[in-house]
């Protein structure tokens, strides 16, 4: 503890979720993530846990889908197409409520797009992905040391909410390299793992069922709400995000993940240049930070949404202003990552019109 | 001729029965059918009507529903 | 005088009507795995992967621990749970449109990983719950909904034999196409289930019984004529045997 280690991104992910407690790894290779398997198939069995290949994403989520079960900590990794090919499986874990992480190193799309980093997963990510009406709880880190922390938190929150949780990266964090600490995350009371979990039947002398069918639209209905306020509770304890220059700022960027790392030079920039630029980022994703945007100061003229993709979390920015200032955007895709410049040149222009 | 088989009864769980004859068909010794009555899901479960039971099981082996028990009735 | 029961419900087998159709040989081969579990003395330690399908309500039956998994993804669910919990028995019950369809990667690389699982596999060739379509497993010139007037080579090929397929791997431990039509294969069904859930205990690797079974409904036939048009028919077709024994 205390020391900081130079490590590339996907590894430092895959450190951090052994030092979390979780000993099962379950995935299929896709660039660009393909270190995190690669390094979890090297430490796992150094600690006693199982690394095991399956023979597609469609299976991985589903080897997820049993380990989860067992009550044990288990996770996935892969990038955009593979979460395509995950999203059934990921219902039927939120449907069944296990716990479980899901890292995506998201990549351009759509179809097989390309292998370069992008945001362009957000509404996967945020409204679903899969069928019914679920959630997920969804971290966006913007620096390696904080995708670590998060990661460190991960499987607990998870846990409470028997709900997977997705930490939401991008390429350029996968692959950069930083230097980072692996703290343990601040302590949580956690329900007991063999509460629901198969292999304990003797011990709590009542079997368990892992399901998701509730063929009663009267009990599928109660399910759907139990969910629902499940969701609500996370909304309400879970929801981060980081304000920075804020309180007069007449600008206001919106961005998460590496592209608010981006921002925050240009915001940087403009207020050497006397612009009173911010930045509101949210961590978590879902459930998204309202609050921030709702809250704007009456100084504030108008809300940049900065992302990589054609315009995703505006959407959520949209219903944080509720109309109260006009909100714009300004979005690179392809793999293509804004510039400091591009992004400052979109509130400078903003200032003109 | 059968005086060393072993003797039988065939106990039907009326109310699970569905009346697919499996066990009607099964029987070697032709001792069990279909009966008239009607049980609470509306099926004619099946029956043992007469004697003959050679306790050799092959009713409830074959039947879908485990709506059959078997005995074995032995001289004391 | 004094009476004896010799056949009673097995322990492992929840006291309840199934919802399967008259005449149905699911609910057979329900009883065989769970005879089986109770001769093991496996009840408290074993877990069943239930399919999607007419036997996804087998956890209504057999009074295990249970999953239900996406459809055809049972042998994965069934993998991360051996793997984590070797201590466990663990079994999925899949149909034939669940593994030989949907499904069939999932099982074909279970089999090849060697996965210390067993799968009770039912082959009634054609989907059930679903109302009658054409499964991988229907016969040619069977009729299905979505056939009607006959599967044909030309258009869908031919019916997939599983268990030779899988036999054909280096890792599986227990390969056996077995049926529940009559009596007398019932008898030789539980000795194939057995031995099924014996090779994953002793540690022997990936085991599957293939067992041919009826659907009289979709079949459009009383259950009895079932019974005789899967020994006619399927039978042939399907040899019934063991593929792969344990060492």
């Amino acid at each position: 503890m205390g020391e900081k280690v130079l490590m590339k991104g996907n590894e430092a992910l895959a450190e951090a979720a052994i030092q979390a407690g979780c000993r099962y790894f379950f995935g299929y290779p896709i660039t660009p993530q393909n270190e995190i398997p690669e390094y979890m198939s090297r430490r796992l069995p150094e600690v006693g846990g199982v690394y095991l290949q399956a023979e597609s994403e469609v299976a991985s989520i589903n080897m997820v889908f049993g380990g989860a079960g067992t009550g044990e900590r288990v996770m996935t990794s892969s990038s955009s197409p593979g979460i395509s090919l995950m999203s059934e499986g990921i219902s039927y874990i939120a449907g069944a409520e296990l716990p479980c992480v899901i890292m995506n190193i998201v990549r351009g799309g759509p179809g097989l797009g390309g292998i370069l980093p992008a945001q362009s997963d957000y509404f996967q990510a945020t409204r679903g992905g899969g069928h019914g009406d679920y959630r997920l709880l969804v971290l966006a880190p913007s620096t390696l040391q904080e995708a670590v922390d998060l990661t460190m938190e991960a499987f607990d929150l998870a846990e409470i909410y028997r709900n997977p949780v997705m930490i939401l990266g991008d390429g350029f964090m996968g692959q950069m390299m930083e230097a980072v600490e692996f703290k343990p995350a601040p302590e949580r009371k956690l329900p007991d793992k063999r509460d629901r979990a198969v292999g304990y039947r003797a011990r709590r002398g009542k079997r368990a069922l892992v399901k998701s069918l509730y063929l009663d639209p009267a009990a599928l209905e109660a399910h759907n709400m139990k969910l629902k306020a499940k969701y609500d509770l996370m909304a309400d304890r879970e929801t981060r995000h980081e304000s920075y220059l804020v309180d007069d700022a007449e600008y206001v960027v919106a961005a998460y993940g590496t592209t608010a790392r981006i921002a925050r030079s240009a915001v940087r920039l403009l207020r050497d240049e006397g612009i009173a630029a911010g930045m509101v980022r949210p961590i978590t994703v879902f459930p998204f930070p309202y609050a921030p945007f709702q809250n704007l100061g009456s100084q504030v003229k108008e809300v940049l949404a900065v992302e990589m993709s054609c315009g995703q979390m505006i959407d959520d920015v949209r219903i944080g202003v509720a109309g109260k200032v006009p909100v714009s955007f300004f979005g690179r895709v392809g793999g293509v990552a804004p510039t400091v410049d591009e992004i400052a040149e979109a509130v400078r222009r903003l200032r003109k019109s | 001729m059968y005086l060393w088989m072993a003797k039988g009864r065939v106990k039907v769980f009326e109310g699970r029965c569905k009346s697919c004859g499996l066990c009607v068909a099964a029987c070697p010794m032709k001792v069990l059918r279909i009966s008239e009555r009607i049980n609470d899901k509306g099926y004619r479960p099946a029956e043992q009507f007469k004697e003959g039971c050679i306790a050799c099981k092959m009713c409830a082996v074959t039947c879908p529903d485990v709506a059959i028990e078997v005995f074995r009735i032995d001289e004391v | 005088m004094k009476e004896v029961r010799i056949f009673e419900r097995p322990r492992s087998m929840a006291d309840v009507t199934t919802h399967y159709c008259p005449g149905c040989t699911h609910g057979i081969a329900h009883r065989l795995v769970a005879e089986v579990i109770d001769e093991l003395g496996i009840q408290e330690t074993t877990v069943g992967v239930a399919p999607v399908g007419c036997a996804v309500f087998i956890y209504n039956y057999i009074d295990t621990d249970m999953y239900e998994a996406a459809h055809g993804r049972g042998p994965a669910v069934a993998t991360a749970c051996k793997r984590i919990r070797p201590d466990l028995t663990v079994f999925t019950y899949q149909g034939d449109g669940d593994l030989a369809s949907i499904g069939l990667a999932e099982v074909a690389h279970a089999a090849n990983r060697g996965e210390n699982i067993t799968v009770i596999f039912i082959n009634n060739a054609i989907y059930g719950m679903t109302g009658g379509q054409m499964a991988p497993t229907t016969l040619l010139g069977q009729k299905a909904t979505t056939c009607p007037l006959g599967r044909e080579a030309k258009v869908n090929g031919y019916p997939m034999r599983v268990a030779e397929m899988l036999a054909t791997l280096a890792a599986p431990g227990y390969i056996a196409r077995v049926s529940v039509a009559k009596p007398k294969f019932i008898l030789e069904a539980k000795k194939a289930v057995r031995k099924a859930f014996e090779t994953q205990i002793a540690g022997k690797g990936f085991s599957l019984v293939e067992i041919l079974s009826t659907c009289p409904t979709n079949w459009g036939m009383l259950p009895v004529e079932a019974t005789d048009w899967l020994v006619e028919k399927m039978i042939p077709f399907y040899p019934l045997g063991e593929f792969k024994v344990p060492e």
